[in-house]
């Protein structure tokens, strides 16, 4: 098996010249996210083959995923997308050597806050308020 | 003209030459993971209840059980390439790395298979 290469902040971590600012902690959230999605991803086909084995399995999963702490879980895991879908897009920008500069990473980094905050809290008024499934 | 030495080209050093394609997939998948997902979330909002007639009408429905798929795939092998990337960063112990990558290898491609099943069984069922 030949040696794949790091990614290039892994050699300076710790020594090297990054110093911290929001923008570091911005990205690292995003691959905690992402391994997050992954538990997020299974709860979903989990959810999906309990309906395909008819009615009766589907019914004895329901009480675990209606009840308070599941919609605290899925919350959680919106937020999780809602996050990695923002900061996704802004790491794709960066793929096409957009957005580099500090003063735009930084603006693009409130952005990407701003756009986390308000559409996870439209999204869990809808699941907590209006009371919406699952 | 190659500039490698022969000692790294007779011990086998250098790139895999799977990088490009690897940072490629991870990109393209986003790029597709990105509309289906918002459709995901919307629709699951707005499913009016989770009682087992709603969601199983809901997998079955037109074109329904063929985005399912696709995300689900899609969703796994980003998980896997982004997974593999983590590992490879953070894990340096050539056997729990190894393992590791086994592992989420194991783990995606199941869920990707085991989600299509399900999708399909709803959806062939919805049929008759």
């Amino acid at each position: 098996m030949a040696e794949r290469p790091l990614s290039p902040f892994m050699k300076v971590v710790g020594i090297g010249p990054y110093r911290w600012a929001y923008t570091n902690t911005l990205s690292i959230l995003h691959r905690v996210t992402g391994v997050a999605l992954v538990a997020a991803l299974l709860g979903l086909v989990i959810w999906l083959i309990g309906a395909s084995f008819g009615r009766d399995s589907y019914d004895a999963f329901k009480p675990f995923f209606v009840s308070l702490p599941a919609k605290v879980v899925v919350s959680l895991a919106l937020i999780a997308l809602i996050y990695h879908f923002s900061t996704g897009l802004r790491h794709l920008a960066f793929d096409i050597g957009w957005g580099f500069e500090k003063t735009t990473a930084r603006r693009t980094a409130n952005l990407v806050i701003a756009a986390v905050v308000i559409v996870s809290a439209l999204c869990l008024y809808l699941i907590f308020w209006r009371g919406t499934a699952p | 003209m190659s500039l490698r030495a022969p000692l790294a080209k007779a011990l086998n050093h250098g790139s895999a030459h799977a990088g490009v394609h690897h940072w490629v997939v991870q990109r393209f998948s986003a790029l597709a993971l990105a509309p289906l997902s918002i459709w995901l979330v919307y629709q699951l909002l707005s499913l009016p209840d989770s009682d087992y007639h709603t969601v199983v009408g809901w997998v079955g429905n037109s074109w329904n059980p063929v985005l399912l798929s696709l995300l689900i795939v899609l969703a796994a092998w980003h998980a896997w390439l982004g997974l593999s990337i983590v590992i490879e960063d953070y894990v340096h112990t050539y056997l729990s790395k190894t393992l590791l990558l086994l592992l989420s290898a194991f783990l995606n491609g199941l869920i990707a298979a085991s989600g299509v099943y399900a999708v399909l069984r709803i959806a062939i069922r919805s049929l008759r």
